[in-house]
C-alpha cells in the first residue's frame, strides 16, 4: 500500500473508531441511570457494542500507523482537538427520549453504511462490517420500537420526542458528508460513498416519524467539524472523565 | 418436551473439520472450556472454536471467534485455552481472534442447545419456546438480557420469566 493510502486509511479507522468510542462511552452513562432494569441493561449492552467497535477500528488503526502505539494509547493518550468523532455522537444524553432519537438515527445509518462496507475491497473492514451489521440491524429494531411507543405515547412522550427530534436534526447532515481520506478511498473501493446513502436514510426515517405522530423540521441550519477536531463545549468533559484514570496512573491495568 | 432442531449445515461443517484434524487430542483438552457466562457450554458447543492447529509438540495455535463485538468474556476465554492447553503440556499457545467469517447461532451444536435448556435458557430457534413448560405462549420483556447475547422473555402460561438466547 501506498504512503498516501495508509495515511487516509489511517485516518479514516481513526474517525471510524471514535464515532463508536464516543457514543459508546456516551451511552455507557446510562448504566445504573436507566428508566428501568430491562432498559438499563439493553442501553449497557448497546454501549458494549460500540466499545467493540471502537476497538477493531483502534487496533486496526494502530497496525496502519505502524508508530507502535495500541488502541489503548489511541483511546486515552489523546486530546479534544485529535477526535475526530461526529458531533451527534458526543452530544449528552439529556433524556431518555434524546438518547433513543439519536440511536435511531444512528441505526438507520449504520445499517445503511454498515451493508455497503460489507463489499469493501479492504477486507478486515468488511469482516468487521459483517459483524456488526447484525448487531445495528438488532439495535434498530429496538430503537425503531421505542421511537413507535413514545411518538404515539402520551402527550409528554411525543413533546420529549419532538424536541430530542428538533435538536438532533441539524446534527444529521454531518453523517453524509465525506472527508478527503474518504474520498481517496472510495476510489479504491475501500471507503463508502456517505452522500449516496441520504436518500434511503431520509426515506426510512420520514416513514418511522410519520407512524409515529412525529415531524421532521424544517429547519436549514446544520452544525459540523467533528472530523476536523472542531467538538461542542461537551466532549471534553466526556474525555475528561474517561481519560483521568490512564492519565493519572499511565499503564494501569485492570 | 421440547423440540431440539437437527444439525445445521454450519455446524456440520465444523464437526468435520474437528474430524479431520491432525491434533485431536488439542481438541478433546479444549472441550473442558466453558463460556464464562453460559457455565454450561463449552467453547467448541458454543460455535465460537474455530480452529486448532498443532505446528510441534510445544507449539500450537486456536482460532476464536466473538460472539459480539463487544463479548467481555473473548478476553477470559483466551486465558482460559492457554491455560487448559499448558496444563496438557503444550507450551506456546497462539490464540487468535477471527471475525470472518462472522459467528452465528447456526455454528451451536446440538448438545450446546440442550445444555442452554437444561440450565433454563431457550436456545434460538424460530419459535421461543418456555424452557420450564415448553409453551410457546411467550412475549419479550427485552431485547437484552444478562448478557449481549441473551434477550428477556415471559412465558404467558407459566408466568415464568427466561433468559432467551437470540438468534443471531
Amino acid at each position: 500500500m501506498n504512503k498516501i493510502t495508509n495515511s487516509a486509511l489511517y485516518s479514516y479507522l481513526l474517525g471510524m473508531a471514535d464515532d463508536a468510542l464516543i457514543l459508546g462511552q456516551r451511552t455507557s452513562e446510562w448504566c445504573s441511570r436507566g428508566p428501568f432494569l430491562e432498559e438499563d441493561i439493553a442501553l449497557s449492552n448497546v454501549a458494549l457494542d460500540y466499545i467493540g467497535r471502537a476497538r477493531m477500528f483502534y487496533q486496526y488503526a494502530a497496525e496502519v500507523e505502524g508508530l507502535g502505539r495500541t488502541e489503548d494509547d489511541l483511546a486515552y493518550f489523546r486530546d479534544e482537538r485529535d477526535f475526530s468523532n461526529l458531533l451527534i455522537n458526543e452530544l449528552p444524553n439529556f433524556d431518555f427520549a434524546f438518547s433513543i432519537v439519536r440511536q435511531y438515527f444512528l441505526d438507520v445509518h449504520a445499517c445503511l453504511y454498515l451493508a455497503q462496507l460489507t463489499s469493501s475491497t479492504d477486507q478486515r473492514l468488511s469482516a468487521v462490517a459483517c459483524k456488526a451489521i447484525k448487531e445495528s440491524r438488532y439495535h434498530l429494531k429496538r430503537s425503531q420500537t421505542w421511537v413507535l411507543q413514545l411518538g404515539q405515547g402520551s402527550d409528554e412522550s411525543q413533546r420529549r420526542m419532538q424536541s430530542a427530534i428538533d435538536e438532533l436534526w441539524g446534527y444529521t447532515p454531518e453523517l453524509f458528508i465525506m472527508t478527503e481520506s474518504e474520498t481517496a478511498l472510495l476510489a479504491q473501493g475501500i471507503a463508502v460513498n456517505r452522500e449516496d446513502l441520504l436518500q434511503d436514510w431520509t426515506k426510512s426515517v420520514m416513514a418511522d416519524m410519520k407512524n409515529s405522530n412525529l415531524q421532521i423540521p424544517d429547519q436549514q441550519w446544520k452544525v459540523i467539524g467533528g472530523r476536523e477536531g472542531e467538538h461542542s463545549e461537551h466532549l471534553g468533559h466526556l474525555l475528561s472523565q474517561m481519560q483521568i484514570l490512564q492519565r493519572s496512573y499511565p499503564g494501569l491495568t485492570w | 418436551m421440547q423440540h431440539i432442531s437437527l444439525v445445521t449445515p454450519e455446524f456440520a461443517a465444523r464437526r468435520a473439520l474437528r474430524a479431520n484434524s491432525t491434533c485431536p487430542q488439542l481438541w478433546s483438552t479444549l472441550d473442558s472450556v466453558f463460556d464464562p457466562e453460559l457455565p454450561h457450554v463449552t467453547i467448541w458447543d458454543l460455535g465460537i472454536l474455530v480452529d486448532v492447529q498443532q505446528q510441534d509438540e510445544k507449539r500450537c495455535k486456536v482460532t476464536v471467534s466473538p460472539t459480539y463485538s463487544g463479548c467481555p468474556a473473548i478476553d477470559v476465554i483466551s486465558e482460559d485455552i492457554v491455560s487448559a492447553l499448558n496444563g496438557s503440556g503444550v507450551e506456546h499457545v497462539e490464540v487468535a481472534v477471527s471475525l470472518s467469517p462472522a459467528w452465528n447461532t447456526d455454528l451451536i451444536s446440538p448438545a450446546g442447545k440442550a445444555a442452554m435448556l437444561s440450565q433454563g435458557i431457550a436456545p434460538p430457534d424460530k419459535s421461543v419456546n418456555c424452557p420450564q413448560c415448553g409453551s410457546e405462549h411467550t412475549s419479550v420483556i427485552s431485547q437484552f438480557g444478562s448478557t449481549a447475547c441473551k434477550a428477556l422473555y415471559r412465558c404467558n402460561d407459566c408466568l415464568e420469566p427466561f433468559d432467551y438466547f437470540k438468534e443471531f
